[in-house]
């Protein structure tokens, strides 16, 4: 017996809606190229270059191409630890996993530089605020406390087995 | 200035910062007015998107006026007051010439396989971005649009991303009229890839979440079918129930890498980061496609690798099509849709936030508190 739970539902009360098919193309199929396509590429990087912005800081570039592009952004320049592993991972290509991978231990290892500096300039990281609970308290108060229940409760049971294993000692 | 400031995994605060400068002739200054918190922001603030580093100002959709111009700069003037693409082109490449513009390849010395976006990590070229009160703007003669005489602000700030990557969402589906389309993820991108499909002639439009509101939201908003993943079942027999067993036309997905609804994606794509996130929706959107459809990818992931059946896009014959939108192409006719009130980006927006409680937006965006479809950073120099 045939299962009547497929149905061919093609939709039909649409004309209704505001501009439906004003940008229907019946030449935009798969073979139809999105891009204005001049082929330029083919004569290689060899068009009129903008301006060359100045190098005034650090800027790791990636080595799938031979130069700085003519803009860059400037912005937290390469420094510390997490600046080396950062230097190491841009020796490889975009092709490695040795080249991502480090790079996102990089900035695990740059939340804790981040936390340092922060002591150092006499700031103390208020992390309530910086997660946004304060957003979270106020539409959500169930959820925050649940979450801080859960927290509680693995610091009691952490502080619980330290406890016991220096009591076994 | 005041700026939002990343300082690790789901942790960001506002902070001052100094002034941006101009470094380049074809820079400007830009006085931000609005800046939005975006989905694929998301990816950056849960820490999942390599080299983020501490001390980054993100913002990539925002509006502002000119303050200052380099010496090079034509196109806009001090006191314009412009819509900014998210992409960052020099207008001058073999791919911007051929309206590639998500794809220049003078803007991004740090990665060839991404173009440069504002504020999103080094990976898309380390710049600050609109989440700010003042912002550099390199190749202004190519991305900032002067604001047309009576455009509201809120919809002029749609237009720097959600509006454009919707609309080529639905522009790379190549739908026809008639076709069945399904679209993955009812965020504001997802919404308005929904909302678009009907301009190209859509005869069905489903979209699929697990947020209630946002299903209702997008309900009312694209005049669409909406479904929760969590109570229809398989999602593959889902399709092929709905199309006499074929599949649809075609599956736009709009999650990208923060996808649910898959717990193996999920722990392995968002928890351990063994993938460059959760593909949950494009496995989906591969398995619901009919045969010979076509699949378009705007759902941001990472630069590494993502497990999705592969082999049934070979089986299948199918097409995937994706990119970063090409917002300075597709600008002039959505801006004439907006002027002729066929898109109403601004109704996207649920949330008007201080970019002072910058931390709070982003927790009640990312935590989907109080039905937030699309939060607004409003900087404090708009608001006196």
């Amino acid at each position: 017996m045939e299962n009547t739970d497929f149905i061919n539902k093609r939709g039909a009360d649409y004309k209704h809606i505001k501009g439906w098919g004003i940008d229907a193309d019946p030449k935009n199929d798969p073979t139809y190229p999105m891009k204005r396509r001049t082929n330029e590429e083919h004569k290689g990087y060899t068009w009129e270059r903008p301006t060359q912005q100045a190098q005034t800081v650090e800027i790791l570039h990636s080595i799938e191409r031979p130069n700085l592009t003519a803009v860059f952004g400037t912005s937290v320049p390469p420094s510390g630890l997490s600046g080396m592993i950062r230097r190491m991972a841009f020796k490889k290509s975009e092709n490695e996993y040795g080249h991502w991978l480090p790079l996102i231990l990089a900035d695990r290892v740059n939340v804790v530089e981040g936390v340092i500096d922060d002591f150092m300039h006499g700031t103390f990281p208020n992390i309530f605020v910086e997660k946004g609970y304060v957003a979270q308290w106020r539409h959500d108060k169930p959820g925050l406390f649940a979450k801080l229940a859960v927290v509680a409760a693995i610091t009691a049971g952490a502080v619980f087995l330290m406890t016991r294993k220096n009591d076994d000692d | 200035m005041l700026a939002m400031n990343y300082r690790g995994p789901k942790r960001v605060r506002i902070d001052h910062k100094p002034m941006p400068e101009i470094l380049h002739p074809e820079d400007a200054i830009v006085r931000v007015t609005r800046s939005c918190i975006c989905g694929s922001d998301l990816h950056l603030y849960n820490g999942n998107v390599p080299d983020t580093r501490v001390g980054t100002t993100f913002g990539h959709e925002f509006t502002g006026e000119v303050v200052e111009i380099g010496s090079e700069v034509t196109k806009v003037k001090v006191g314009d007051n412009v819509l900014v693409p998210f992409n960052i082109a020099c207008g001058k490449c073999a791919f911007c010439r051929q309206e590639l513009y998500g794809n220049c390849h003078e803007s991004n010395s740090q990665a060839t396989a991404v173009g440069a976006i504002f504020g999103y990590s080094h990976t898309a070229g380390g710049y600050d971005g609109g989440q700010a009160e003042y912002v550099r703007v390199p190749y202004a003669n190519v991305g900032p649009t002067v604001i047309p005489e009576g455009m509201d602000l809120d919809d002029a700030v749609l237009l720097t991303d959600v509006v454009p990557t919707g609309y080529q969402a639905a522009e790379m589906a190549g739908i026809q009229p008639g076709d069945t389309v399904m679209v993955f993820g009812a965020g504001p991108v997802g919404i308005m890839a929904a909302k678009c499909a009907w301009l190209f002639g859509a005869g069905r439009v489903m979209i699929i979440d697990h947020i209630d509101y946002r299903l209702e939201f997008a309900k009312n908003y694209a005049q669409c079918e909406a479904y929760n993943f969590e109570e229809i079942g398989d999602l593959a027999v889902f399709a092929k129930k709905q199309t006499d067993s074929l599949g649809a036309d075609v599956c736009i997905d709009a999650v990208g890498a923060e996808a649910a609804g898959n717990a193996m994606q999920t722990i392995t794509g968002r928890k351990l980061l063994l993938q460059a996130g959760s593909a949950t929706a494009l496995h989906w959107a591969i398995n619901c496609v009919k045969k010979g459809g076509i699949v378009s990818i705007v759902g941001v992931y990472g630069p590494t690798d993502n497990l999705v059946p592969i082999g049934n896009v070979l089986n299948k014959g199918l097409t995937i099509r994706a990119n970063q939108a090409s917002v300075k192409r597709l600008l002039p006719r959505l801006i004439e849709h907006v002027q002729n009130g066929i898109l109403n980006p601004k109704e996207l927006i649920t949330h008007r936030i201080p970019l002072e409680e910058v931390a709070e937006g982003y927790r009640l965006f990312s935590a989907k508190l109080d039905n937030c479809i699309k939060p607004v950073l409003i900087p404090p120099s708009v608001k006196s």
